[in-house]
């Protein structure tokens, strides 16, 4: 008998391809898994609509689990009826995020304001005196900043 | 029946307006003033995209044609976005302008749709609102900066405001069959959304120093919505379509 808890599991080695210390689940966007006999079908929720690696995570999460000779057929899709926002991040993932080097994002933010995004502590030395330099980065789900005090550039997570 | 072809129609302006605004951004990539806002409107032309494909999946879902045929195989006179978006990028206070007025429309049309009868829309609603936040917060930001900025800047950013604002005041074009949309709780309509846009726009704009041309000079310039653009728009998608049209059966 599978189990969900098993296939959560599993799935926590399928990390994020452009933050490789989250898996997918502590991320937040596995918001569904349903078990008939053997075979899985997984519901994930977009992060960022335009995020490119959505359809990079659907092949990810199909091939680790097609590896598993206990599963049969393996399906995903992609479904807005949960909306992700930053809070379905589990606490291990705000860990993770910060090994990555990331100023996890701040939780209930309902109103994003530059005050809030402004108020990043330092990933490196946990200082408040950080300054937002802009609110796109590298990636849609970062933010640039600068630290006062250890005198470092670094990202932040967006809140959304 | 007469609801989903209503349906299709704001689904389509809504979409088209957000491919064609994102590529107009994307033409910033590698051109932007300084870095920061290079990768801003690079970001914000990534996030446009993207919304412009969930909409056109939403259009997929009602019978159209998949995202990629809607989006790289029609002509201009088939597309259904407001002739503000296809506009060239121009000066940077034009681009700013543009992103400020229009994305404070994109902001309260998403904002009202989370509340759409019509439950996949407001589920996609949802999603986009959350990130238009920042694009509005970007564009307040530079806005207020620049407007307040040196007698250049500011000089810059209201002229840019005079040309846009009837471009700007397009974007709500009243549909054909938006009555139908408003009955059924799926819309709120154009009109209340124009309103809504020119309560929030009015003072952020009186706050950054500008002046809103005076209403009786007001002349929403129509037509987009409609498939009657401007010679800005055929030319923008043989540039987007160019790759596709090579070889349309590829597989990306």
């Amino acid at each position: 008998m599978i189990s969900e808890a098993y296939i959560r599991k599993e799935l926590k080695q399928v990390k994020d391809p452009e933050i490789p210390t989250i898996s997918i689940v502590d991320l937040g966007i596995v918001t569904g898994i349903d078990i008939n006999d053997k075979n899985v079908h997984v519901t994930l929720t977009p992060t960022f609509a335009g995020c490119p690696a959505l359809r990079l995570m659907e092949d990810m999460v199909v091939n680790h689990l097609n590896a598993n000779s206990k599963l049969g057929k393996i399906t995903v899709e992609t479904s807005f009826e949960t909306t992700w926002t930053t809070d379905l991040i589990t606490p291990e993932g705000h860990i993770a995020i910060k090994k990555h080097g990331l100023a996890p994002p701040k939780r209930n933010c309902s109103t994003i304001s530059m005050e809030v995004l402004e108020a990043t502590k330092c990933p490196y030395c946990d200082s408040d005196d950080t300054s937002m330099k802009s609110p796109f980065g590298p990636t849609l789900c970062r933010s640039l900043h600068y630290c006062n005090n250890c005198k470092q550039a670094f990202e932040g997570f967006k809140p959304v | 029946m007469n609801s989903i072809n209503a349906l299709k129609e704001l689904l389509y302006k809504m979409a088209d307006d957000q491919l064609i605004i994102g590529h107009r951004n994307s033409e910033w990539t590698g051109l932007g003033p300084i870095l920061e806002e290079d990768i801003a409107f690079s970001s914000m032309a990534q996030d446009k995209i993207g919304q412009s494909e969930h909409l056109y999946n939403l259009l997929h879902q009602l019978g159209e044609a998949d995202a990629d045929t809607v989006a790289f195989t029609r002509n201009a006179g088939q597309f259904h976005s407001s002739k503000f978006v296809e506009l060239p990028i121009g000066d940077y206070s034009f681009s700013l302008i543009r992103h400020f007025l229009f994305d404070f429309a994109e902001y309260l049309r998403f904002e009202s749709l989370r509340e759409s009868a019509y439950e996949p829309l407001a589920q996609v609603a949802k999603k986009f609102f959350g990130e238009i936040k920042y694009h509005t917060m970007h564009a307040n930001t530079w806005v207020n900066q620049l407007g307040k900025g040196n007698e250049e800047s500011h000089q810059k950013m209201q002229e840019s405001l005079n040309y846009a604002w009837d471009f700007a005041l397009g974007i709500f074009e009243p549909g054909p069959t938006e009555k139908i949309l408003i009955d059924e709780n799926i819309f709120i309509g154009e009109k209340s959304l124009q309103k809504r846009w020119l309560d929030a726009v009015t003072p952020l704009l009186q706050n950054s120093g500008l002046t809103i041309p005076s209403t009786d000079n007001w002349k929403p310039i129509y037509g987009g919505r409609t498939g009657n653009h401007s010679e800005h728009l055929q030319p923008l998608l043989e540039e987007m379509t160019e790759v596709y049209s090579i070889d349309p059966s590829a597989d990306w």
